[in-house]
């Protein structure tokens, strides 16, 4: 390092590479991503947003919702899972001690203590899980054992971790759920709950309006400011605007007031109804309960 | 390993040539400082009182928190940062600053850009993308004003009177490389017209607020710290060897750190990074080893002086750097990933290391620069009390609070509602530290105020003396 010109080389090369690596190779890999195919079904992924929700997404950047907000699920594994659907013509109690007397089978050993404790206490409502673990071979051997006697399970792969626990999603999030976002609004922040699939949880437009205008009146321990500056209050007309928001009574403005949303706020909802992540992927590959039903 | 300044150009006259740039870069970061602590409480205030600004759509916490995150760096941080790398550019080459109307120019840019970028916040027209939330009139106006200082550091450094680089040089140039570079390429593809699809404007982004929050203050801060060090403890820097290892490890290993454990993008993106976070720690290690080695045994009683803020500074860059790299280990990160740890750590990094280093810099240089006394010497000294106690205030509970958030949010038996209950007791302790460092900040906007005045009422007097000065007999014809 004893000229300008070796520091500059110096440099030159240990940015040139990590720009290589950090810029120019995920935009080969990723920058003409195109849509994918739904697991098991012809439909593509992502679906094109609605213009309302296209403009929302731009509110949601203007607004910083990203700030305390992510939008992606994390996933720690993925286990096996059968769970009977059908009793056929057995009693629930005599199924019971029918399948605790299949845990001598070498190879249920291993899982006697989980699926009698699944048991324990059943009555009968359906469906019931006898098994979520990593081994598939357990799944498949219950199966046959059951199927053999008339009784209906059914197989299923599903995602684990504490998102999943929690309802946050049904899956991870991978690369193509993010297609058409622009800003992609990842967050790094859980200030507030993930919202990757909050179009899931909670599909309704009035409940996602009336959440942000008092968090607190539909989630009591909400620790969200309220946005009511995206709302307008005013005086009911001959009759009150069919937009108006149902409020309770301690959220409500006065009485001859009415809250409407502006273009804003409806734009805003119209966003998060539209997130959603609960299809399966090749990169992300699990069980959807319709299919199987 | 600093050179010795007894040639033939004075060190006034090098000083003096970097007055005018100075106080421009320096008097708008104080005020920027003072200006994103401020926003800093008020976006906390959100937590503490979550329908404050329900009717207020300017402070809503998600533009209050942005935009004093961004005059944090973009306008504290860098021009400060320019400002200090001016003078030791100037000083290194024992020759007076080139061009020096080009900084001020420069500084006036910059700070109109922060100034222009902050108003889009808060009007909602941030682009969404972290750290890199100005539009692009703001982001073109920072861009050539950085690029105008960087003009007059390199001609300053190719005027140098002795040929040999030193440390110092190595840092502040590759900073002034680094900045350029990331920060155009962040933007030509984020908040161009053609942003590339899906993820890979995720990636991009943490590509570049690595290269900004770790590499950046780091070549920038110990640069500097490197200068300033082996000058006020009268000895040479120890180890060159250490410092050049620090060097090549970090700009070649550093700038691939970024990409979070666990983001939903193609694996090898995140195994990369955390193999890069792995290996930086190497730099890390040896930057601590030299300045441990410089400043040890230097006999130099700091009273809460210059020196005292940047050995104060270099500590919090071994341990925000260190806390900074653990977060890509896909171990800690699945606990500490997506909570307040985050905000901690690189608070730590804006205020405990680029920040006190930089008021450190700033305590020193402008007496010199000036050529006169800080107007306010015990605020000064004050001020690093504030800072240093304020800072720890600041961050730590942010941290702790931050892990219990983590280990509640990945035990889903534990309501969502409690993982937030349980950081507001650490966000109450945390905006105290806040408010502590805000002090400090008007201590440090004072002294430059005062100084800026006393200065330019100095000037007046000198021009009004030069006007009514009696003429010498010589000059009087007839």
């Amino acid at each position: 390092m004893k000229t300008g010109f070796s520091v500059f080389l110096a440099a030159l090369v240990a940015f040139g590479a990590s720009w290589l690596g950090l810029v120019y190779g995920p935009l080969q890999q990723l920058g003409g991503a195109k849509e994918t195919t739904v697991l098991q079904s012809g439909d593509k992924w992502p679906a094109q947003r609605t213009g309302a929700a296209t403009l929302g997404l731009q509110v949601y950047q203007g607004n910083g919702c990203a700030a305390c907000h992510t939008e992606q699920v994390h996933q720690t594994g993925a286990a096996n899972v059968i769970s009977i659907t059908d009793l056929g013509s057995h009693k629930a109690a005599d199924l019971r001690d029918f399948i605790t007397s299949l845990m001598v089978v070498p190879e249920l050993m291993n899982c006697s203590n989980a699926v009698t404790g699944n048991l324990a206490g059943w009555n009968g409502e359906l469906p019931k899980v006898l098994y979520c673990g990593a081994q598939d071979t357990v799944v498949s051997l219950l199966g046959d054992k059951l199927k053999a006697v008339g009784v209906k399970t059914e197989p299923r792969v599903i995602a684990t971790g504490a998102d999943i626990a929690r309802g946050w999603g049904t899956r991870q999030s991978v690369a193509a759920d993010y297609l058409y976002d622009s800003p992609v609004p990842l967050g790094s922040l859980r200030a507030g709950p993930d919202l990757a699939a909050i179009g899931v949880r909670a599909p309704d437009l009035n409940w996602q309006l009336e959440h942000l205008y008092a968090p607190r009146s539909v989630v009591k321990d909400s620790t969200m400011p309220a946005f009511r500056y995206l709302f307008t209050v005013q005086k009911v007309g001959a009759s009150p605007a069919p937009d108006a928001l149902v409020l309770p009574r301690e959220f409500a403005p006065a009485d001859g007031y009415e809250v409407v949303p502006t273009a804003e706020a409806r734009q805003l909802a119209a966003y998060l109804v539209s997130l959603k992540n609960n299809v399966p992927l090749y990169e992300a590959p699990f069980t959807p309960i319709t299919a199987a039903k | 390993m600093n050179p010795t300044e007894n040639n033939s150009i004075c060190p006034n006259v090098v000083d003096a040539s970097c007055r005018v740039p100075l106080l421009a870069l320096f008097g708008g970061a104080a005020l920027w400082l003072v200006l994103g602590l401020v926003l800093g409480i008020a976006a906390m205030l959100s937590f503490h009182k979550p329908d404050l600004f329900a009717d207020c759509p300017f402070l809503t916490y998600g533009h209050a928190s942005a935009a004093a995150n961004d005059l944090l760096l973009y306008g504290f941080a860098i021009p400060a940062a320019l400002g200090v790398m001016l003078w030791i550019f100037a000083r290194l080459s024992q020759s007076p600053l080139a061009l020096p109307i080009v900084p001020v120019v420069a500084a006036h840019l910059w700070h109109v850009g922060v100034l222009v970028g902050t108003i889009s916040i808060f009007l909602g027209n941030s682009t969404g993308h972290t750290w890199l939330e100005y539009p692009r009139g703001a982001s073109v106006l920072l861009f050539a004003a950085f690029m105008l200082v960087a003009v007059s550091c390199v001609a300053t450094m190719g005027f140098r009177v002795n040929r040999e680089l030193y440390p110092s040089h190595w840092f502040l140039f590759a900073a002034l490389l680094w900045f350029g570079w990331s920060y155009a390429t962040a933007n030509l593809f984020l908040i161009g017209h053609h942003p590339p699809r899906g993820v890979v404007q995720a990636v991009i982004d943490w590509w570049l607020t690595n290269n900004l929050l770790f590499v950046w203050l780091a070549l920038a801060g110990v640069g500097i710290a490197f200068y300033l060090l082996p000058k006020i403890a009268g000895k040479p820097l120890a180890s060159s060897g250490y410092a050049l290892f620090a060097f090549l490890t970090l700009v070649f290993f550093g700038a691939w750190v970024g990409i979070p454990p666990g983001a939903p993008v193609p694996a090898w993106l995140p195994t990369v990074s955390a193999f890069a976070a792995l290996l930086s720690v190497g730099p890390v290690v040896a930057i601590a080893i030299v300045t441990w080695k410089t400043v040890g045994g230097a006999n130099v009683s700091c009273q809460g002086g210059p020196f005292c803020f940047i050995k104060f500074g270099m500590l919090s860059f071994v341990v925000s750097s260190l806390l900074y790299l653990g977060e890509f280990c896909p171990h800690y990160s699945c606990v500490v990933g997506l909570t307040w740890f985050n905000a901690g750590v690189t608070q730590w990094q804006l205020l405990g290391f680029a920040g006190m280093i930089l008021c450190g810099g700033i305590y020193e240089i402008l007496p010199r620069v000036m050529n006169r006394e800080l107007p306010f010497a015990k605020l000064a000294r004050v001020n690093f009390f504030l800072f240093a106690g304020g800072t720890l205030l600041f961050v730590i509970p942010l941290l702790i609070g931050g892990v219990e958030q983590g280990w509640k949010l990945s035990d889903a038996a534990v309501p969502f509602a409690d993982t937030g209950a349980v950081a507001l007791k650490f966000l109450r302790i945390s905006t105290t530290g806040q408010l502590l460092v805000l002090i400090g900040a008007l201590c440090l906007l004072l002294n430059i105020l005062v100084m800026t005045i006393q200065w330019k009422l100095g000037l007046v007097k000198g021009a009004i003396a030069a006007v009514t000065a009696p003429l010498t007999t010589s000059e009087v014809k007839s």
